[in-house]
């Protein structure tokens, strides 16, 4: 057990969006986490990086209370990339990779040889060692989202949440950001939109609906026809794909 | 490409354009002391701040002495911690609430102050117990009440603060509005109004003294959250999730600008301008990096504004110009040459 979710209830108003979840993500494994719009998957990555309190229920890291930690003891093992954070400000790649070092220096604090090679290690993970002196305004949508997951790297967490990191990328990015995430040695939760990538990439998913758990294991068990109907409403077939062996999901017409 | 040379190139770069400034506001400062009925050569003015600090003893004519001494070296310095405070205010609210139009009056302040005074100037509030700026101190404050208040004690994220800023500018300019069209003459109306575009008239050493440890406060204080001020370009949402107390931050900071721009505000009048234009200046000349921006804001700031009293004093012989005109005519042209060329280099 990595990060741990004991039946977290998140309410706005009378509206309740997060209903009673509980799972546990594996320590090094890729955890997709799939539903439809408005099913809770944001609020859920919000509550697992505490950014946001649960009404009832508690998340765990390695056995320990996340509400009894403070808020920069937990940014230095969990770190969050959000849905489309952008900027009006024109920093380097370099600049917005060390800001994943604020957690882990005082006020007064120097820069030190570990912040240093943090942040070369982040970088060169999401293959921007050549770009670090490009400014934010001059990068594609790409290489902007790998910039965020090279800052959240920085932090060095044990574990690593990401809001659809896929959206509004090109098919080459969308594969190179989840292949970049799935090689990652530490626990990462993704809410995913496509289905296919869930299904290629994750290691086990959960799926979402109306701020409830429905389904959750190993992508080959979870993903079937009945679900897709039941929760997607959609008609598809899926398959075992002959190149990679996972699940492969034809929608119909 | 050496990230390293990279790095101690622009090092050795900033420090040049630091100690530049420093001299600029020096010449700036002896400019200002210079200029008048009586002008007064850039040597005496050394020789007598020199004279005064115990380094020399020469001998300068007593008039000189009296006109740098007790006249015109302390409107030049609270001119220059004037620039520095709002220039530095300014800089934080565009970074807070991530919005290029912030400025220090964005929440409401100047308005605030406004009201403030002219309760004083035209209602006689407090019965001459309480001075001009002491009234206009306490608007601005009421002002920075209501609009933590409204905007959910600065919980309510940076479009909120803005909406809630503008509500209170709108009722608190309505209400000076109010009481000069239904009390005041037309003379009471004309001063309401120079003091609202802003004078160094009549600032003297006590000025000084209170500017100048509520701006360096506020510097010492900002640059304490020069990194955190960082993790704001992307947003709360961002900043909370590398541990930032993002409540807790914004709420000093904005009580930081507050109380530095309520000081400045109250003792020379809502000066227009120089916090809006000075952190784009700054930010195209050393980059947008807190640690950096911040001190080049204040002492940009310092400049222009020292500049700026100059340009006051001198564009019609005679006659002193409000500041707030002469900080939006000089200002316009130059950051429009900023922003063409910061059009140009993207």
């Amino acid at each position: 057990m990595s990060i741990t979710a004991e039946n977290l209830v998140w309410r706005i108003g009378s509206k309740t969006i997060v209903d009673r979840v509980s799972f546990v993500a594996e320590p090094g494994r890729m955890l997709g986490l799939l539903g439809p719009n408005g099913s809770g998957k944001t609020s859920l990555l919000r509550l697992l990086a505490g950014l946001k309190r649960p009404q009832s229920g508690r998340v765990l890291l390695d056995g320990s209370d996340l509400a009894s930690l403070g808020a920069r003891a937990v940014a230095r093992r969990v770190a969050f990339v959000e849905q489309h954070a952008t900027t009006s400000t024109n920093l380097r790649i370099a600049d917005i990779v060390r800001l994943g070092r604020f957690p882990h220096r005082s006020w007064l604090s120097r820069w030190t040889h570990a912040d240093d090679s943090a942040v070369d290690e982040a970088l060169l993970r999401a293959g921007l060692q050549d770009r670090r002196s490009d400014r934010w305004q001059s990068l594609s949508g790409g290489e902007k989202q790998r910039t965020h997951i090279a800052r959240a790297l920085a932090q060095t967490p044990t574990e690593l949440i990401l809001d659809e990191p896929t959206n509004h990328l090109d098919i080459q990015h969308q594969i190179g950001v989840l292949k970049l995430v799935a090689n990652l040695p530490i626990t990462s939760v993704v809410a995913l939109h496509d289905l296919n990538h869930a299904a290629m990439f994750c290691d086990a998913v959960i799926v979402m609906q109306h701020g409830k758990i429905v389904a959750s294991g190993a992508p080959d068990v979870v993903i079937t026809e009945a679900l897709l109907r039941d929760v997607f409403s959609v008609e598809a077939r899926v398959e075992t794909s002959p190149h990679h062996q996972r699940p492969c999901i034809h929608y119909l017409r | 490409m050496n990230p390293e040379n990279g790095a101690l190139d622009t090092k050795a770069l900033f420090a040049c354009l630091m100690l530049a400034s420093l001299a600029a506001i020096g010449l700036a400062i002896g400019l200002s002391v210079g200029i008048g009925d009586l002008p007064v050569p850039l040597g005496t003015t050394f020789t007598a701040i020199t004279n005064r600090l115990g380094w020399t003893s020469v001998e300068i004519d007593r008039v000189y002495e009296t006109v740098i001494w007790d006249y015109r070296l302390s409107r030049a310095l609270v001119a220059a911690f004037c620039g520095a405070g709002l220039a530095l205010s300014g800089a934080i609210m565009q970074s807070l609430l991530r919005n290029p139009l912030a400025e220090p009056y964005v929440l409401g302040i100047s308005a605030g102050a406004s009201t403030g005074a002219v309760a004083i100037i035209i209602l006689g509030l407090g019965g001459g117990a309480l001075s001009l700026s002491g009234g206009a101190f306490l608007g601005a404050f009421a002002a920075f009440c209501f609009v933590a208040l409204l905007s959910n004690g600065t919980r309510g994220g940076a479009d909120r603060t803005i909406l809630a800023g503008v509500a209170a500018s709108q009722l608190f300019n309505a209400t000076t509005s109010y009481i000069v069209t239904t009390s005041g003459n037309a003379q009471q109306a004309r001063d309401v109004m120079f003091w609202l575009l802003g004078s160094f008239g009549g600032v003297r050493w006590p000025e000084f003294m209170l500017v100048s440890v509520v701006v360096s406060i506020g510097l010492v204080a900002c640059l304490c959250y020069a990194r955190t001020l960082d993790t704001f370009a992307f947003g709360d949402e961002t900043a909370a999730s590398l541990g930032v107390n993002v409540d807790r931050a914004r709420i000093v900071l904005f009580a930081l600008t507050a109380m530095m721009t309520a000081t400045i505000v109250s003792m020379v009048g809502s000066i227009g301008f120089v916090g809006l234009i000075v952190p784009h200046t700054a930010r195209a000349l050393v980059g947008p990096l807190h640690v950096r921006l911040l001190p080049a804001c204040m002492l940009i700031g310092a400049v222009f504004m020292v500049l700026a009293d100059v340009a006051s004093r001198a564009l019609i012989p005679q006659q002193v110009l409000p500041i707030g005109v002469v900080t939006a005519l000089v200002g316009v042209p130059f950051f429009s040459i900023i922003l063409y060329r910061l059009q140009r280099a993207s």
